[in-house]
């Protein structure tokens, strides 16, 4: 590969021959070495939206699979399989098959089983991947579009897991089904006929399940793989954010390229994806539907939930009022609109408009590339924490019967806590958070001012004890740091600036010896003007600083970056 | 709850004649003397209430003395031993709150007229009775009493008023798959899919049934214990509920296919082992390969 791309002559391996005669027929060459060449910056929370990523390729293989043993059919048919306690049962064929699937078929519950934890860790995933982009301000310009086309790929990934949940048609799958009718129905004047739309009638009629199937494996996933084009594409035409840092400006980009390094680390971590999903899949039962049995619209249990993404929704239904409002006439909007059908709208509303309501309240119209630690942007973070109580709130309350259960309280407590939570506890958080920003700010900028507490105690000679501060830069006269804050992590432990004996390398054990490590450091003088000096040159700088940049400005090297904002 | 019922219907059929000699006697008799004094004078009619009164008293009085203790020598001698360490059983523990003659007092305890063996036997053998406080819903604890004096107890109470009796042979002989969706008709909407329990209103709870043998589930159904109802023999036969009880049994025992059970909860576990399994070794993960940058 790399001789084709670099040799002027001809080539002379196989390979070579072979990789020229393609590019002879396809011009690839140069488009491909520029995007092997393209950089990634490095930092763990980026790897966060890869993890949907393969959650989902793991979703459409383990799909496909499950495709080819379904029936999504309401057709009556009596059970004569391997799960004896459901021999001789009036059911579906979806449910019979999904039986056979899970006894019948080889490697059929396995597959099931790497399928549904894969649906749960993919919209987990995407979560965890939002509030990374939240927190860190990465939706700013010029990357509103991505956010939006983010939140629609979050709204999607909910809705093909709310029509997988449902496939099996097993009683916990049709409980959900029932309540998402009642949902439909639940939404005033066109309720009735939107109900009638969807499922062919009155609840549960003989399409919904294949109207739901071919929404599940077709339509959704169709969508999702279009928008993850668009949302990858876009990231790469707008080239990745990277957190402030020496060298790292707004017009560059420092990382790893693409091939090889930044390739190995996405293919480590898919196996590392896929690795934990089998795990899951063998050693964890999930949604064991021959324990459910089949759907029956007589039966109901206890502790029937939606899947956790859905819970949200389930708990603010739990602890909504039953207002329901009587209006003259025959017409009534149920109390189920609201925490169902309002709350998410409005929620998901605010979510994907979040970046115009920013830029509209901040009036901050300008293009951003570096991100934001949350500490600087206290409002921000303070919201975000509080939407995210908000949200645990619900979703602690859609599962209160299994919490009151497993742990003997009331489940009426469980819904006042519930209620009284999702009003008070949201600004109290707000608060603490807002508090928690400012002070991580102030300690920022006391390091900068004063440098590191080196828990060194002088008594000085009128009897005053002091502790000596290590500076981060040159001081003024009068022993203040002059180095402004600029976004990036400030060192605030004397190791963090070589003060300490390095660290033993190794993530899990050692991989050097540690004796080597302390006469490698014994050979430099030590104490602390070693490291003060030290510091003056290489203030906290990551080992990768340096990196060619692309395009854009030259590096601006070590030079400590004005505040931006 | 269910205590209450079965004690007037349960009394003409159980203890036919004797118990109720001493209370229908008067009544019998004074509507007799009342229209025999109608038809004398006004003297007359004075002594001879008195002499009636009189003569219906010291009937009374006589009958009381002869049939009365008779009928406690009977029981006694029915049952005999087992009925007296029954009874001991009962005064050292229960009285307190189901009254000294099984009539329950107010506000602490039901009475037990007519709730049978069956009742006993599931409350007694799960340890809910007897009961260490007054709250929302006894709790199945360490049982207190050996299983001897647990049927010295039923005796007892048995004996004071009848009522449904512990069943005996084999409670599995039944259909497994009639079973399943019985329990899930009757039993899962509280005791959840496969009997892992579920909460009810205000602290109470349809408890976990992976404790219950098999007598306790069918009792339980015979006497419908704290929440529960009644499944009498009309809403579910014997059979069925032997049925019940096997595919409870069976899906208990069955190991599960799909690895850990986690619970067989459904998505609230699921959920909590995506985020804190799943999701927090993903992020080890990462941690991991960005130290390795």
């Amino acid at each position: 590969m790399a001789r084709t791309a670099t040799a002027p002559g001809a080539p002379t391996s196989r390979l070579g021959k072979t990789a020229l005669e393609i590019d002879d027929r396809l011009i690839v060459a140069g488009p491909l070495r520029r995007t092997l060449n393209k950089v990634f910056p490095d930092h763990w929370s980026f790897l966060l939206g890869e993890i949907a990523l393969y959650s989902f390729i793991i979703l459409l293989l383990s799909g496909t699979y499950l495709t080819f043993f379904f029936d999504p059919s309401l057709r009556e048919v009596t059970y004569n399989g391997s799960y004896a306690p459901l021999r001789g049962v009036e059911m579906s064929a979806a449910y019979d098959s999904a039986l056979d699937l899970s006894f019948d078929v080889r490697g059929g519950l396995f597959m099931r089983q790497v399928h549904h934890w894969a649906a749960l860790l993919f919209v987990a995933s995407i979560i965890v991947h939002l509030l990374r982009i939240f927190f860190t301000g990465a939706f700013r310009r010029p990357r509103e579009t991505n956010w939006i086309i983010g939140v629609g790929l979050l709204v999607l990934a909910v809705l093909e897991g709310a029509t997988g949940y449902t496939l099996p048609d097993d009683l916990l799958s049709g409980t959900g089904l029932r309540i998402i009718s009642a949902i439909i129905l639940a939404i005033p004047v066109i309720g009735t006929w939107a109900h009638f739309a969807v499922f062919d009638g009155d609840f549960p009629g003989e399409l919904i399940i294949g109207r739901f199937y071919i929404v599940h494996v077709l339509l959704i996933p169709a969508i999702l793989l279009a928008l993850i084009a668009v949302h990858l594409l876009l990231l790469v035409k707008q080239k990745h954010t990277q957190f402030p840092g020496p060298g790292r400006t707004e017009h560059n980009v420092v990382g790893n390229r693409l091939f090889p390094t930044f390739a190995a680390k996405a293919g480590g971590l898919f196996f590392i994806v896929f690795g934990l999903i089998a795990a899951l899949g063998g050693l964890a039962q999930i949604n064991p539907i021959w324990l459910w049995g089949p759907y029956n619209p007589a039966q109901v249990s206890a502790a029937s939930q939606p899947d956790w993404y859905v819970m949200f929704l389930d708990g603010s239904t739990r602890l909504f009022p039953a207002w329901d409002i009587n209006l003259p006439g025959d017409y009534t909007i149920p109390a189920l609109f609201w925490p169902t059908l309002v709350l998410p709208g409005i929620l998901f509303t605010l979510l994907a408009m979040y970046p115009m309501i920013e830029r509209k309240l901040t009036g901050d119209t300008a293009s951003h590339h570096l991100l934001q630690r949350p500490r600087d942007v206290p409002v921000r973070t303070s919201l975000g924490a509080m939407a995210i109580t908000f949200y645990l709130v619900l979703l602690i309350s859609g599962g209160n019967d299994v919490l009151a259960d497993k742990f003997q309280i009331s489940l009426n407590a469980m819904t006042w806590v519930g209620r009284l939570g999702l009003v008070v506890l949201p600004p109290l958080v707000y608060m603490a958070t807002y508090r928690i920003c400012l002070g991580l700010q102030k300690h920022d900028r006391e390091v900068l001012e004063h440098g590191i507490e080196t828990g060194v105690i002088r008594r000085l000679p009128h009897g005053e004890f002091i502790e000596v501060h290590q500076p981060l830069g040159p001081v003024d006269e009068h022993g203040h740091g002059q180095l402004a804050y600029g976004g990036a992590s400030v060192p605030k432990k004397m190791n963090q600036i070589g003060g300490a004996r390095r660290a033993i390398r190794g993530f899990f054990a050692p991989i050097e010896e540690p004796a080597s490590v302390e006469l490698e450091q014994r050979r430099e003088p030590q104490g602390l003007a070693t490291a003060e000096d030290r510091e003056l040159t290489s203030s906290g700088r990551p080992s990768e600083g340096g990196r060619p940049s692309e395009g854009g400005r030259p590096s601006e090297g070590g030079k400590p970056q004005e505040p931006r904002d | 709850m269910s205590t209450t019922n079965p004690q007037s219907d349960a009394q003409p059929d159980d203890v036919p004649g004797r118990a109720h000699s001493r209370r229908s006697r008067p009544a019998a008799g004074t509507p007799a003397a009342a229209a025999r004094s109608r038809r004398l004078s006004k003297a007359r009619r004075r002594v001879a209430n008195v002499a009636g009164l009189m003569a219906a008293l010291v009937l009374t009085g006589a009958l009381y003395s002869t049939l009365a203790p008779a009928h406690a020598e009977e029981a006694e001698a029915a049952t005999g031993d087992e009925y007296e360490a029954g009874r001991e059983i009962y005064e050292n523990s229960c009285i307190t709150c189901h009254g000294e003659n099984l009539e329950g007092v107010d506000g602490r305890g039901p009475s037990l007229i007519g709730v049978g063996g069956a009742s006993v036997y599931f409350q007694v053998h799960t340890g809910r009775m007897p009961l260490v406080r007054q709250a929302e819903q006894g709790p199945d604890k360490p049982v207190v009493f050996s299983e001897e004096q647990i049927d010295q107890l039923i005796t007892y109470v048995q004996a004071n008023g009848g009522g449904p009796a512990v069943p005996s042979g084999d409670l599995r002989d039944g259909d497994l798959a009639l079973g399943g969706e019985l329990f899930r008709l009757n039993c899962a909407s509280c005791h959840n899919f496969v009997g892992e329990g579920g909460a009810l209103s205000s602290g109470k709870y349809a408890p976990d049934l992976g404790d219950a043998d098999d007598v306790e589930i069918y009792t339980a159904m015979l006497s419908g214990p704290e929440n529960m109802p009644v499944f009498g023999d009309n809403q579910l036969t014997p059979e069925e509920k032997r049925s019940i009880i096997n595919y409870i049994q069976t899906v208990k025992e069955m190991p599960d296919p799909g690895g850990a059970g986690i619970g067989r909860m459904g998505p609230v576990a699921e959920g909590l082992v995506i985020w804190l399994v799943g999701v927090s070794a993903l992020m080890f993960g990462i941690f991991w390969m960005g130290s390795k940058a």
